[in-house]
């Protein structure tokens, strides 16, 4: 725990001088939520739900999938080929240890973003408060920890850092619009919306709504929690399989 | 028992052997150097002992343990600087120096390990404004936090100028008059002859000399006579340069020339180096 502690201060100390990860995981989310929310804000209902209540649900998926899934996948992929993880690998410091001080300065910085999303929400673009504050925090951890799974995989199959938000970017930024953090996915054409129907983000995204039309979200969106669970298992199955510490080039040098 | 004792240590990457069954020792408190050109084997010998790379074939311990099956309390023990250079470029020299002692038990203070490697006007740069050789004086002191009892130097000096190398040299003794096992890799033979105790030469995964510099030497020829004749270098290697300077300078009086540009040097480990190294290079 005090090895956990001491990591994941620098970590969080890391993370926020880095001013391009900041921007784009931390602050971008909430740029969006402002901008969407004045356009859209106190207009119509999107999906039939509150429009600021439904960019405020989606923009937080948006802030979780940006931080833990892209954010860490690229953050790890660059420490991987610059040599960082190898050289940590070779101090005492657990691995697992790492690892998990790595996703808790994720969940730190989700944490605080949910906040300033959720007062923005409230006082800019009139929007509901989750109905119930634990399944509330829940819904972030759930999601958090599922998508750093998947981050974590996904690390497996770049091969440079030069390629790393190329790929990550491939990959997220068509999920985020094909699974509804914008726009309802009611109104997509038929092969959108079957790929819609198997993507994690999803399923997170109507729990997410959930947690703010319903008090009890939990139990009556337990087929969504399922789904978004099982991705996260998929996401640590090959997260072990295909997670590496050592830079790609070095495979095979002498 | 040694620090290192590593016996018939094979390596293969796909159908490429690269470690063909080779042998050392290093004994406590003793610098061994690993010497041999790039692709030798060098790197993949010291990142098997590191725990890094697991081994094909042979015996390997080090402090006591298989470094492949070996945990957090093993890491512990030793101190690692790699080939190239790898921090968190955001951090200033005193943040990842605190970072990496706090993963130790028995960390030296942060302030005495800058001092060792020199990096006192530097404590508060972040690391990615430091130069080449300040980066490697960073992961010299990071390889030292943790009071390691083993250090492994995988080419510490690689890039610096000639001032900068014999400044790291200092510092590299220093560290054995700590008692500290070191084993190092290069490719300057002066460096090994400076530093090392015991040596062993490596080419294509095979150690083809091992020893003190001194013995390596006394093996070989121990002077070497240069001139030029009509325009021709001549090199000759002797044990008995008194007799072989009399008889050519005897030779060059009679007939009347000038042995020119002649020169009368001890062989270094250079040379034999390069011998041993270049002989049969292509071969394997």
């Amino acid at each position: 725990m005090r090895l956990f502690l001491h990591e994941l201060r620098v970590q969080q100390k890391i993370f926020w001088r880095s001013r391009e990860a900041a921007f784009f995981t931390f602050l971008l989310p909430i740029i969006f939520l402002v901008l969407l929310g004045s356009i859209y804000g106190d207009r119509d209902t999107i999906g039939g739900i509150h429009a600021g209540t439904y960019l405020l649900a989606g923009l937080l998926g948006y802030g979780i999938v940006s931080t833990a899934f892209a954010g860490l996948a690229i953050q790890l992929v660059v420490r991987r080929e610059s040599g960082v993880l190898k050289r940590v690998r070779g101090t005492p410091l657990p691995p697992r240890t790492y690892l998990a001080a790595v996703i808790g300065s994720t969940l730190l910085v989700i944490g605080l973003e949910a906040v300033v999303q959720l007062l923005i929400g409230r006082f800019l673009i009139d929007a509901e408060l989750p109905r119930s504050p634990g399944a509330f925090v829940f819904t972030l951890l759930l999601g958090t920890v599922a998508f750093a799974a998947l981050g974590l995989a996904l690390t497996g199959l770049v091969k440079s850092a030069e390629g790393s938000s190329a790929i990550v970017n491939a990959i997220y930024l068509p999920m985020v619009f094909i699974s509804g953090v914008f726009w309802s996915t009611e109104a997509m054409p038929g092969f959108l919306r079957a790929i819609a129907a198997v993507l994690p983000l999803t399923y997170l995204l109507d729990l997410m709504r959930d947690v703010f039309i319903h008090e009890d979200a939990l139990s009556s969106s337990l087929g969504a929690i399922a789904v978004v669970a099982v991705w996260g298992a998929i996401g640590l199955v090959l997260a072990l399989r295909m997670f590496r510490w050592a830079p790609r080039e070095g495979m095979s040098g002498a | 028992m040694s620090s290192i004792d590593v016996s018939g240590l094979k390596k293969s990457y796909g159908v490429r052997e690269v470690l063909h069954g080779i042998s050392f020792r290093v004994e406590p408190g003793e610098v061994f150097a690993l010497l041999g050109p790039n692709g030798a084997g060098k790197t993949t010998t010291v990142e098997i002992l590191e725990g890094y790379r697991d081994r094909d074939g042979g015996s390997v311990e080090v402090l006591g343990a298989d470094p492949a099956r070996a945990g957090s309390e093993f890491r512990g023990r030793i101190g690692i600087v790699l080939q190239s250079s790898a921090v968190y470029p955001l951090l200033s020299v005193t943040e990842i120096l605190e970072l990496f002692a706090g993963y130790y038990s028995g960390a030296r203070s942060v302030d005495e390990v800058i001092a060792l490697a020199g990096l006192e006007e530097k404590r508060k740069a972040r690391v990615r404004t430091l130069s080449g050789g300040q980066l490697r004086r960073l992961d010299l002191a990071l390889a030292l936090v943790g009071d390691p009892e083993l250090i492994f130097l995988d080419e510490p000096t690689t890039g610096f100028d000639p001032g900068a190398r014999r400044q790291a040299w200092e510092t590299i003794k220093g560290l054995r008059e700590l008692g500290k096992s070191i084993l190092l890799t290069t490719h300057y033979m002066e460096e090994a002859q400076a530093l090392a105790d015991r040596l062993a030469i490596l080419r294509d995964g095979r150690i083809v000399a091992t020893g003190s510099p001194r013995e390596l030497l006394s093996g070989a020829e121990g002077v070497e006579i240069r001139y030029r004749r009509n325009g021709e270098e001549i090199v000759v290697a002797t044990d008995e340069p008194t007799r072989v300077l009399h008889e050519l300078t005897s030779e060059a009086l009679a007939n009347g020339y000038e042995l020119e540009g002649i020169e009368v040097r001890r062989r270094s480990l250079e040379d034999l180096y390069l011998e041993l190294t270049r002989a049969e290079a292509g071969v394997g």
